[in-house]
Parts: structure tokens; C-alpha cells; sequence
């Protein structure tokens, strides 16, 4: 009788043991390279937490600063933007993202996403999209306009999202997180926050949006049980919303997000409680999405983008990401939709924030605490002499 | 009779004021760690230990208790730049949480009261709201 409670134990004690710790590492493991063919240089120095940039030309940048400022930087030289939404700073929110309409040439319209109360109901805050002119001759933004306001307020300081991202379509499409409240939001779509939202530019809701019509839902709603994506991108070939998302401890995600489709937070995750603790055994669900890849230890991940430039020898068609954990760049080279290796680019550089690649083809990297920096290879900084 | 009833009042609301301020404490740490939770424990973590040359540790912090307004201050306005803590150097930025100075003096509380450190008053919000920033 001891034996078979003996063997039991045994059988039993690795799980038990296995389910309070972090999952092994997921691979392919990160490469340190041997050789570093890239120099990099600073193009705008002195910020703090660069959350969003776009270019309006090669050598023009609108950047954001989470603690509520919009710069205008042209060849390194800042200039502040007034007539912003009233930020609400606090937590990991503050001023977000920012984007120009796909005919801001015509038009000077750009969006920002920030966490604001609009209600003025001394409730905390909420993440909101707006739209506004960007007048540069005052530089100043004209005709703001709030397109989508999250409900209700929360003073809770995590995961507000964000990033704009657009498609080929005429779709407008941005991030809400889970807003720390992940037993409420992502599986609700009656409410706000955890999902994937489409809008049309001007802020209307698509009429073909998956969840139009159906009672008491968030019509602006495209796909749901999100935790916190903070990367976004359209990808130039598969024509898909790729994203990446913080997940809890050692369950940092990249989703491709499709019309409709549940993305399992928080019912399947492979990461634990970042105090330890466990939130789900579960990693598989019907009716859930596997991610496209998952990051066991969680990077921090932050900024995406998907270079289409010849400039960087071998770099073309790689997905780029920010770590804020490890304080590099990380390059993730995709073959047969499997992710097959990831390297640190800039490795040490600091908590990075965003990544784009500019109009010149550049990567661009917003690092906390230092500025943007512009990646060079190593080829051509021979032949340009520097 | 006048003086014994003024002497009474006068020790009656001591003994009131210093209950009320134990019990302001405990609800303080209480309510504090809900907001550390929140706000710091992604990077300080949960044990206080933070993250050697990266996120300095508030577990036995020399800095943290070498003067409790610079502590206050780095809460309540952020802060950035190189500091020292038991021995390590760290240079990182901390920006602004935009707690309420009733949340800072929680979060001070709960600090202040963790993971084997202690303190032996009370940070009022009274006190949070009356630290300058070190910048102006």
C-alpha cells in the first residue's frame, strides 16, 4: 500500500514541480552574432520614452513621449507640438502611438492613441483614438478629434496597448490591453479593452466588422483575448495584422490577428503569474488561436516592424522587435511560418521601446532613455568613409 | 474640574490620534501594496530585489532610507541618472506614475514596511504632497 502512495507521489512530484516554475526555454534560443557587420548612430537624442514615431519624410520625425508630448524632429532638431488630447499619465500609460493617414501628404491628418478621461469622472483613465491636422506652421494640431473612447475608466496602471497600424483595405486598426483586469476585459466583447479594434479612417465602425449586429457588443471590436500588444504591424506579403503581445511571466506572444478569432487570454497562456503563481495549466483550447510564435523567458517586447529594404545584407523579409527586458533588438528570420532563429541586434543599447523602418529603408529604434537611433551596416559606413 | 477635563480631552484624543495613526499605518501598507503590485513590482519585483545594475532593489537599500524625501521625490516626480545602491551602480530612468500623493505615502508605507525593512513613522500624504521635485 505505501509503495503504490510511494509511486504515486513520484509520478506526481515532477508536475508538481514543473507547474510552479517557469516552462523551459522556447526555441530557437537567442544568438549572440560572432561578428557585428552594423554600426548605429543617434538622430535624435535625448528622450525619454520614445512610445511612437512616423515619418513624414526622410529626414522629418513625429515622435511621441509617454509622459504627453509630441515632438517634430528634423535632422535632430525638436520642436513640441501643442493642442494635444489632456493626457492621463499614469502606470504604463500616457501618450502612445502615433501615425499619419495614408494620405497625410493631402490631407495632414494624423492619429494618436493616448490614455485619457474624457469623462472628467475622476475614475482613472482609458485608452482613446484621435484624430487631428497637423498644422506645422504653428506647430500645433487643428480639428482634434476623439474617434474611440474605451469604457469604463479604471485607475489600474497596466496594459493600455497601442499601436496604429493600417491595411491595404482603407481599415484603420489599434490595440487595447487588458487594462489589468484580465478576468473582466478580454473574453467580454460588451466591453472594452483585450481586443484588436478595425475602424474606418475617418473613426465609423466597418459595416463588415465581425461582430456588427450582434447585441450589446463593441462593434469596433476585429479580434479578442489579448493581453497587451504594444507591436503591430502589416505585413508587406501576407497581407495580415502581425502583433506582438506582453504576456504574463514567460508568455510574451506574436499573433497574426484574424477577423473574429479569440486569442485565448487569459483561459490559455504559456507563461505563469509573475509573482510565480499559476494562472492556467492550459496552453490549447477549441475555439482559441495558438500563437504564431511565444517567448519563453518574456522579452518585454515592444515595436514591430517587417524590413522590405535591400540595405542590410541577409536582414530582408525579418521581423524586428524591441526587448524592454533585455535592452536590445531582436531579429527573428522566419522560414515555412516557424520562426528558425533569433539574433540580438544592438545588444546592451537599452529598454527599446519601437522600431520602424523609415522611408530610406532604415531601421529606426526608439530606445528609452537615450533617443532614436538610425542602424547603419557595416559595408556602407566603409564606403562612405565613416 | 475645568483643568482635569481639559488634561482628559487632551490625553483621550492622544490615545485617539495615535490609534487612529496605527490603524492608518496598517490600512496604509495594506493599500500599498496593491498600488506596488501595480506599478513597481514589474521591475522592483516581488521580493524587493530588483534586478542587480539594472533595477536598483529596495530590500535593505541603503539609498532608499539614506533620505526618505529624495525617496518620496523619485516616486512622486520620477527620476533618472546614475545612483548608487548598496554599492551598485545603477542608471536607469524611472518616469512618473502618476499616483496621488495619498498613494505615494502607501506605497512609501508598504516600502518602507517590506521584505525585512522597517521604519518607525508613518509617511502621510500631508508629507508626500510637501516634497518639491529635485528639479525646479
Amino acid at each position: 500500500m505505501n509503495y503504490i502512495l510511494l509511486s504515486i507521489f513520484l509520478l506526481l512530484s515532477p508536475c508538481i514541480l514543473i507547474y510552479c516554475q517557469d516552462r523551459p526555454d522556447n526555441p530557437p534560443i537567442i544568438e549572440t552574432p560572432n561578428e557585428i557587420d552594423y554600426l548605429h548612430e543617434i538622430v535624435v537624442d535625448s528622450l525619454d520614452i520614445p512610445w511612437g514615431m512616423d515619418f513624414i519624410s526622410e529626414n522629418e520625425l513625429l515622435i511621441t513621449e509617454k509622459k504627453g508630448e509630441l515632438i517634430y524632429a528634423v535632422d535632430g532638431s525638436k520642436t513640441q507640438i501643442t493642442n494635444l488630447p489632456n493626457v492621463y499619465v499614469r502606470g504604463q500609460g500616457g501618450l502612445l502611438d502615433v501615425a499619419l493617414h495614408p494620405e497625410y501628404e493631402v490631407n495632414n491628418i494624423i492619429y494618436l492613441v493616448a490614455s485619457t478621461n474624457t469623462e472628467e469622472d475622476d475614475k482613472g483613465g482609458n485608452t482613446a483614438l484621435y484624430s487631428a491636422v497637423l498644422n506645422l506652421q504653428d506647430f500645433q494640431l487643428d480639428d482634434l478629434t476623439l474617434l474611440y473612447k474605451a469604457t469604463p475608466n479604471t485607475n489600474k496602471g497596466q496594459h493600455w496597448g497601442s499601436r496604429i497600424v493600417f491595411d491595404d483595405q482603407g481599415y484603420l486598426y489599434f490595440a487595447i490591453g487588458d487594462r489589468g483586469q484580465r478576468d473582466i476585459t478580454p473574453q467580454d466583447l460588451s466591453t472594452d479593452g483585450g481586443k484588436i479594434y478595425r475602424l474606418n479612417l475617418d473613426g465609423t465602425i466597418p459595416s463588415d466588422n465581425p461582430f456588427v449586429g450582434e447585441p450589446g457588443v463593441k462593434e469596433a471590436i476585429f479580434s479578442y483575448g489579448h493581453r497587451n500588444p504594444q507591436g503591430m504591424i502589416f505585413h508587406p506579403e501576407k497581407k495580415q495584422l502581425w502583433l506582438n503581445e506582453h504576456g504574463p511571466r514567460g508568455g510574451d506572444e506574436i499573433n497574426i490577428s484574424l477577423k473574429g478569432r479569440n486569442y485565448g487570454w487569459p483561459e490559455i497562456t504559456y507563461g505563469i503569474n509573475y509573482s510565480g503563481t499559476i494562472i492556467t495549466n492550459q496552453t490549447h483550447k477549441e475555439g482559441m488561436e495558438q500563437p504564431f510564435y511565444y517567448w519563453t523567458p518574456s522579452i518585454g517586447p515592444s515595436g514591430m516592424a517587417i524590413l522590405t529594404s535591400d540595405i542590410y545584407p541577409q536582414w530582408k523579409g525579418n521581423i524586428f522587435v524591441g526587448s524592454l527586458r533585455f535592452e536590445y533588438l531582436e531579429r527573428l528570420v522566419i522560414e515555412d511560418d516557424k520562426v528558425v532563429k533569433r539574433e540580438k541586434i544592438l545588444d546592451k543599447i537599452g529598454r527599446v521601446r519601437n522600431v520602424v523602418e523609415g522611408p530610406d529603408g532604415y531601421l529606426y529604434v526608439g530606445v528609452e532613455n537615450l533617443g532614436i537611433v538610425r542602424i547603419i551596416p557595416k559595408n556602407e559606413t566603409i564606403s562612405l568613409g565613416l | 474640574m475645568k483643568l482635569f477635563l481639559l488634561g482628559y480631552s487632551v490625553a483621550s484624543a492622544t490615545i485617539f490620534f495615535s490609534i487612529d495613526q496605527q490603524k492608518t499605518l496598517k490600512q496604509s501598507i495594506e493599500d500599498g501594496k496593491m498600488i506596488y503590485t501595480d506599478f513597481c513590482l514589474q521591475c522592483h519585483l516581488a521580493d524587493g530585489q530588483g534586478v542587480e545594475g539594472v533595477f536598483p532593489p529596495l530590500a535593505d537599500a541603503d539609498y532608499l532610507f539614506e533620505d526618505i524625501n529624495r525617496s518620496i521625490a523619485g516616486i512622486k516626480y520620477g527620476m533618472s541618472g546614475p545612483i548608487t545602491v548598496n554599492d551598485v551602480l545603477y542608471d536607469g530612468l524611472m518616469t512618473n506614475q502618476g499616483l496621488e500623493d495619498q498613494e505615494v505615502a502607501d506605497v512609501m508605507n508598504y516600502i518602507l514596511n517590506s521584505w525585512g525593512n522597517s521604519f518607525d513613522e508613518i509617511i502621510t500624504s500631508e508629507r508626500v504632497k510637501s516634497v518639491e521635485s529635485p528639479n525646479d
